[in-house]
């Protein structure tokens, strides 16, 4: 029987974990964090795991430890948050290369300095070229149930899989959580069947040196790869909530088939969004939501069909795209990725960007109708982004 | 001084080497390389129920490029600073499977141990793995093309320091630092004792935790010595006491497995290019200094 109690966003984590049955877990402790691997090392410690988790001196260790464990054949899960992340990047690289379905969870935290332990997606969002596939979070039952099915899309594609939430807003805060019993995520989950494995009995070489001649065609199998993903996640979620009568769409669509503007968030601003797409819609205004779960590979088909109505025609006339992020010099990332998946479209929205909640900063329904207002004042977007409740 | 080979018999020993081979030819070391000839014996005091964990380093290259390999057991090349992380991972995922016996070896070279790799393998020796982590030492990124490491010695040539102003340091004290951790095995040995080398390892796998295997190895474009040069040179590395070979068991008693002749260092330096511009005053102060860390060294075989 599934039980609710009420988690933490990292305990959700936890739970998820433990769920999936991770038999080799490495971590480093950092906030905001730290708590989910806190409750993993009581898990190990009680038996309510039966995993081996390594302490590591660094989250470099941490992945390097996994890297070695998943090629031996494991289920492997670490988690993480923005510094930690970063010192992982390189074997980030090595893991998704290398096709090792390993699990991490990141804690969105700004990157320093200043030093920061609040909230921002630009952490995950700057790792996007390393090939995880990455997977973001509004709720923590959403936490929990991405969890278990990371795994499942991580070992079916052969890619390692990022969990992502917000600090403190999901990670700290408690939330009514549904935990599925342990025997029906076994049949959902079985354990790891791997193919190619570090076996005495059957030795083999891994991530050998590569010349010009091979180098390429890894690169483009992988590719190949990642172009499975939507059609796998969809169909594991849509087993998932067969089984446990919840779903989460690489895309979701609230409101947003009928309306002229359409908000695009991620992460936890979505749940504060739709209360603000709710009021909008009430005084009659034109306004829909789009919440992005998957960024990499980003599903460039989800977006366009999730902007066009039924007969295809786009009556969407303007995206409001929400970043708690920046690439310097450049902008938004969800904004970037929102208009390079339109480019080349007939009849392409306008798409206005806007900078939010940087560092933590709390997005109100306040934030997002100002978001709102602005994309609807304005003829045409502006060449930058807008730097919404910036103080000047 | 049991593994001493003089004390045995060279001639009479050689016959005794085990026949297994899990190194085949094809590799792509240079000729005379140390390295190479290391990994064959080690492999062979190993056997087959082993696992190989390699950073970058002369050996990321050895074995051969995609699709080819010259070992004979499976073998993970990993980044160049996480072989302590990586046998790590490797271990606890053959231990959850119910492999305890399979040994797993990290194989890394001076630079991925001394220096961008020391992290980690004093992580993982502070958590005392079950692992064997070698270093093979040819005292500088020979792969890169000879620059400077912490394990190269006091005044040595490399392309970063050139002759006018050569390493001015001497070599980080690895041997010490290891088995400072308390680890239970820790060993200094040399591709020129192959008896010595591979009883030490044959001595490693059947002992449970971390261990610990420095293994000096000849790098013959480095050292700029010809290729025949390869096993004398390192033989005067240890006859000079320059390189001392001996064991610590955790961290404690220190055992020194072959008594050197003593000869002047002089005869080891000037058999190679990369000591070539030395003055005599410099060679009098490694002469001075390799006279200090021998003395020190039997102090602590006595305690």
């Amino acid at each position: 029987m599934s039980v609710t109690e009420v988690l933490m966003g990292n305990h959700a984590t936890s739970h998820g974990v433990r769920l999936s049955r991770a038999e080799v877990i490495s971590a480093y402790p950092i906030t905001p964090q730290t708590q989910v691997v806190e409750e993993l090392s009581e898990m190990c410690a009680d038996g309510r795991l039966k995993a081996r988790f390594i302490k590591v001196e660094s989250e470099h260790s941490a992945m390097a430890c996994l890297i070695g464990a998943s090629q031996a054949g494991a289920r492997c899960f670490t988690a993480t948050s923005a510094q930690g992340l970063a010192l992982m990047h390189e074997l980030l690289f090595w893991a998704a290369y290398a096709r090792l379905p390993i699990v991490l969870t990141d804690v969105n935290r700004a990157m320093a300095p200043g030093w920061s332990i609040w909230s921002d997606q630009t952490d995950s969002l700057a790792q996007r070229d390393t090939g995880w596939i990455q997977l973001y979070c509004e709720t923590n039952q959403e936490v929990l149930d991405t969890t278990i099915m990371a795994f499942k899309l991580a070992e079916e594609v052969n890619l390692p899989v990022m969990v992502v939430y917000d600090a403190f807003i999901l990670s700290h805060t408690y939330e009514p959580v549904e935990i599925p019993d342990q025997k029906d995520v076994d049949q959902f989950l079985p354990a790891r069947k791997a193919k190619f494995v570090l076996d005495t009995k059957n030795p083999m070489t891994f991530s050998a040196l590569t010349g010009p001649e091979n180098y390429m065609e890894f690169r483009f199998i992988m590719e190949e790869a990642h172009r499975e993903v939507v059609d796998a996640y969809r169909s594991i979620t849509k087993d998932y909530s067969k089984r446990f009568k919840r779903s989460y769409d690489i895309v979701e669509s609230y409101h947003a088939e009928d309306a002229e503007i359409v908000i695009v968030t991620s992460g936890s601003m979505t749940s504060t969004a739709r209360v603000a797409v709710d009021r909008l819609r009430e005084k009659g205004e034109s306004v829909g939501l789009l919440k992005c779960k998957m960024f990499r590979p980003f599903p460039v088909q989800a977006v366009r069909e999730a902007i066009a109505n039924v007969d295809g025609r786009i009556v969407v006339k303007k995206l409001a795209v929400l970043d708690r992020d920046i690439s310097h010099g450049s902008g938004g990332i969800w904004a970037q990725e929102i208009r390079s998946a339109l480019c080349g479209q007939p009849r392409i929205p306008d798409v206005h960007s806007f900078l939010v909640g940087l560092g933590g900063r709390d997005i109100t329904v306040d934030t997002i109708m100002e978001c709102y207002e602005t994309a609807k004042a304005k003829e045409r977007p502006d060449d930058s982004p807008v730097w919404v409740g910036l103080k000047r | 001084m049991m593994n001493d080979p003089r004390s045995q018999g060279q001639g009479t020993r050689a016959q005794q080497y085990p026949a297994l081979e899990l190194m085949t030819s094809g590799h792509l070391a240079c000729p005379g390389c140390g390295a190479a000839i290391a990994m064959r014996l080690a492999l062979k005091a190993l056997g087959d129920d082993t696992v190989a964990v390699i950073p970058a380093c002369c050996w990321a290259v050895i074995p051969g490029p995609f699709p080819y390999t010259n070992l004979k057991i499976p073998l993970l090349h990993t980044a160049f600073e996480t072989t302590g992380a990586a046998v790590s991972g490797v271990r606890a995922a053959l231990d959850i499977q119910g492999k305890t016996e399979t040994t797993v070896m990290g194989w890394a070279g001076d630079g991925g141990t001394f220096d961008i790799g020391l992290q980690s393998l004093s992580a993982a020796a502070e958590r005392n793995e079950n692992v064997i982590y070698v270093c093979y030492d040819n005292e500088a990124y020979m792969n890169t093309g000879i620059q400077r490491s912490s394990a190269t010695p006091l005044y040595a040539w490399t392309t970063t320091t050139p002759t006018d102003y050569p390493k001015m340091v001497p070599k980080k004290p690895i041997d010490e630092i290891i088995a400072s951790h308390k680890v239970p095995y820790a060993a200094t040995t040399s591709s020129g004792y192959p008896h010595d080398l591979m009883a030490k390892f044959a001595k490693a796998r059947t002992i449970k935790g971390f261990r610990f295997i420095h293994v000096l190895c000849s790098c013959t474009a480095g050292w700029k010595i010809a290729s025949e040069e390869s096993i004398g040179v390192m033989r005067l590395a240890v006859e000079s006491r320059l390189f001392p070979m001996y064991e610590v068991f955790d961290g404690e008693r220190l055992v020194i497995s072959i008594e050197p002749k003593g000869v002047p260092v002089k005869e080891y330096l000037k058999r190679q290019g990369r000591f070539r511009h030395l003055k005599d005053e410099q060679i009098a102060e490694i002469q001075r200094r390799t006279d200090h860390n021998w003395e020190r060294l039997k102090k602590r075989a006595l305690e």
